[in-house]
């Protein structure tokens, strides 16, 4: 795994970074503009997407500007794509 | 009788008629100022021109008491500021801050809030860096939070006692007269009516103008009196008139606030209330000020023309008003440089006090002759209950405004949000902070459909048969969570740091303080 990015800075969507894993399972920093509300969820959506990816050890950094779940699981799958160079799409 | 003896016999009648009455008699040696009056308008020889610091002292400002502030130059506000520092390195301490309302540039106010120099404020509005440290505890006593009619009728009936009002004016003369745009060719600011600092004018114990403009006695016509003035302070600027039209009340090009404010033309000229004669206002928000252009088009086809715009007056009002289809405009505040050019230059545009326009409690206030009225929210619930004032983050983030004035004195009043903000919904099961009551509201205005106040059935009814969707606010909310899931609640703290009032000055609401 390398590091790898997926995703925008806009309005409603997300940026998306993982990077090979320092400790041993999923590390997930999260900054969000609707933190309060939908952190703990955002957190759920990465972990989901990684874990169903395969993907159980990496640090991600991710921000957060509103964006919808599917939006989440669609560049978190991007910046895995990139990172572990796997494409989930083609295999 | 001879002469001296009908001299002797009148002087005898005066100090006779002088002793009934109690006064002196005239003694006849004043003697004429032959100073020319240009020269007795100059700083140091008029009475009232002085520099901020002799006004301050003069005034006779204590530690404890309340001064005030109007927001007519919004974003580009100067006087705040300026003020409160000269206030700090003057030592006064446990000042009470009355503003009309207060904007992103006065986040200079944090320091002298832990200072100790500001530890009382009462507004209409916070945003940007001051909204969010008192969102989050930074003063003791919580803001206390009033509409624009509310404010007017509180400073009128006493609940909010100024001490002394410092009142920023494009130009003023050495006697006090003072207006939000200057006529003289050293213009610096404009910022057309004054209505939020009229109240404050006309109660204030004490009353201050700053002006970017000291021009020539007499400086007609005037929106502040001499007879209201104490001390006129001559100051380098008072505010930058072109960040007037910014935030809330910048044009929108974004494409949702278009649709929106096209539904909202729709059911205006479907409301049943679209006749000649209507009046009709605007509040700030993207799609509200731009449903006025979407219903300009209708006035023309069907010959219908109305008789007043009110509130917040725009560019777009002013242009409908050269075009004939506006018969008068209402200005308590210019929002854009083109209608403080028309209050200036136009007799028809009218400007008005913040009581005269939006009180309850002053009979003859615009509100009470208002038709239709289109605002913007944060937050609808399912009630109809609006929230223009707390973000749904749990941070102070805007202003009460007219929204509560308007939407209770109105004949039909619409609210105009999208159903969403990125992830955050508009359409909640309660608002966060309730500022405008549902009983008030008739109507709201979604892209993802229309309801109506099932209050007004008859509304509902002429939407209907013009074609338009309707649909319930509980349909929307669900629409809402179905697309972004179900929000954890806000992290709230114990702390109350903002009173919302309601207009008819009972306490309405309490915001709390939002945890790290």
């Amino acid at each position: 795994m390398k590091e790898a990015f997926a995703g925008t800075l806009e309005s409603g969507d997300i940026l998306v970074r993982i990077a090979p894993a320092e400790n041993k399972g999923l590390e997930i920093d999260l900054e969000s503009t609707v933190a309060y509300q939908f952190g703990r969820q955002i957190k759920t959506v990465i972990t989901e997407t990684l874990t169903g990816l395969g993907i159980n050890d990496a640090k991600v950094t991710a921000t957060d500007k509103g964006a919808l779940d599917c939006t989440i699981r669609a560049r978190v799958t991007a910046a895995a794509v990139r990172a572990t160079g796997k494409d989930v799409w083609k295999d | 009788m001879t002469m001296n003896n009908i001299i002797a016999q009148r002087a005898a009648l005066v100090e006779q008629a002088a002793a009934q009455m109690g006064k002196n008699i005239y003694n006849g040696t004043r003697e004429k100022d032959q100073t020319a009056r240009t020269e007795n308008q100059k700083e140091g020889a008029s009475s009232k021109v002085c520099t901020l610091e002799e006004a301050i002292r003069k005034s006779g400002l204590k530690d404890g008491m309340t001064i005030s502030f109007h927001h007519h130059f919004r974003a580009g506000d100067k006087v705040v500021n300026l003020v409160v520092d000269k206030l700090a390195e003057m030592g006064f301490k446990n000042l009470h801050l009355a503003a009309s309302s207060l904007q992103d540039v006065h986040k200079p106010l944090i320091e002298h809030i832990k200072n100790g120099v500001i530890t009382e404020i009462s507004t209409s509005g916070l945003r940007g860096e001051l909204a969010n440290e008192i969102s989050r505890g930074l003063m003791e006593k919580p803001v206390v939070f009033r509409s624009h009619g509310g404010r007017g009728s509180a400073i009128a009936n006493g609940d909010l006692h100024i001490d002394v009002a410092f009142l920023g004016a494009s130009s003023c003369d050495a006697a006090g007269n003072a207006c939000g745009f200057s006529r003289s060719e050293n213009a610096k600011s404009i910022c057309g009516s004054l209505g939020y600092a009229l109240p404050d004018a006309r109660y204030a114990d004490k009353v201050v103008i700053l002006t970017d403009d000291l021009v020539q006695y007499p400086n007609t016509p005037n929106a502040i009196s001499e007879h209201d003035v104490d001390f006129v302070v001559e100051v380098e600027s008072v505010g930058d008139s072109s960040k007037i039209a910014s935030g809330a009340i910048r044009d929108t090009k974004n494409p949702r606030d278009i649709l929106l404010a096209k539904q909202a033309a729709k059911v205006i000229i479907n409301s049943g209330y679209f006749k000649n004669g209507f009046s009709i206002q605007t509040g700030s928000g993207g799609a509200s000020l731009a449903a006025v252009k979407y219903i300009r088009e209708s006035m023309i086809e069907q010959g219908i023309k109305a008789s007043f715009a009110l509130g917040g007056i725009t560019a777009h009002m002013v242009k409908m008003h050269e075009e004939g289809l506006i018969d008068r405009l209402i200005d308590v505040q210019s929002f854009d440089k083109v209608a403080a050019e028309s209050l200036m230059n136009d007799p028809m545009h009218k400007e008005v006090s913040a009581s005269e326009y939006a009180s309850a409690d002053t009979p003859g206030s615009a509100t009470h002759y208002l038709d239709i009225v289109i605002l913007s929210a944060l937050e609808v619930d399912v009630n109809f209950n609006v929230n223009v004032l707390v973000g749904s983050d749990g941070i102070i983030r805007g202003a009460v405004g007219g929204h509560p004035d308007t939407a209770a004195d109105s004949a039909l009043s619409i609210i105009v949000c999208p159903l969403l903000r990125g992830r955050i919904p508009c359409v909640v099961d309660e608002v966060t902070t309730l500022i405008t009551p549902g009983a008030t509201v008739d109507v709201v205005v979604t892209e993802y459909g229309i309801a109506v106040n099932p209050n007004r059935p008859e509304i509902a009814e002429r939407l209907k048969a013009a074609g338009l969707k309707l649909v319930t606010l509980e349909q929307l909310r669900d629409h809402a969570l179905k697309v972004i899931g179900q929000p954890d609640p806000l992290p709230f703290g114990d702390k109350v740091v903002g009173v919302v009032m309601n207009r008819d000055g009972s306490v309405m609401d309490v915001i709390k303080n939002i945890k790290e």
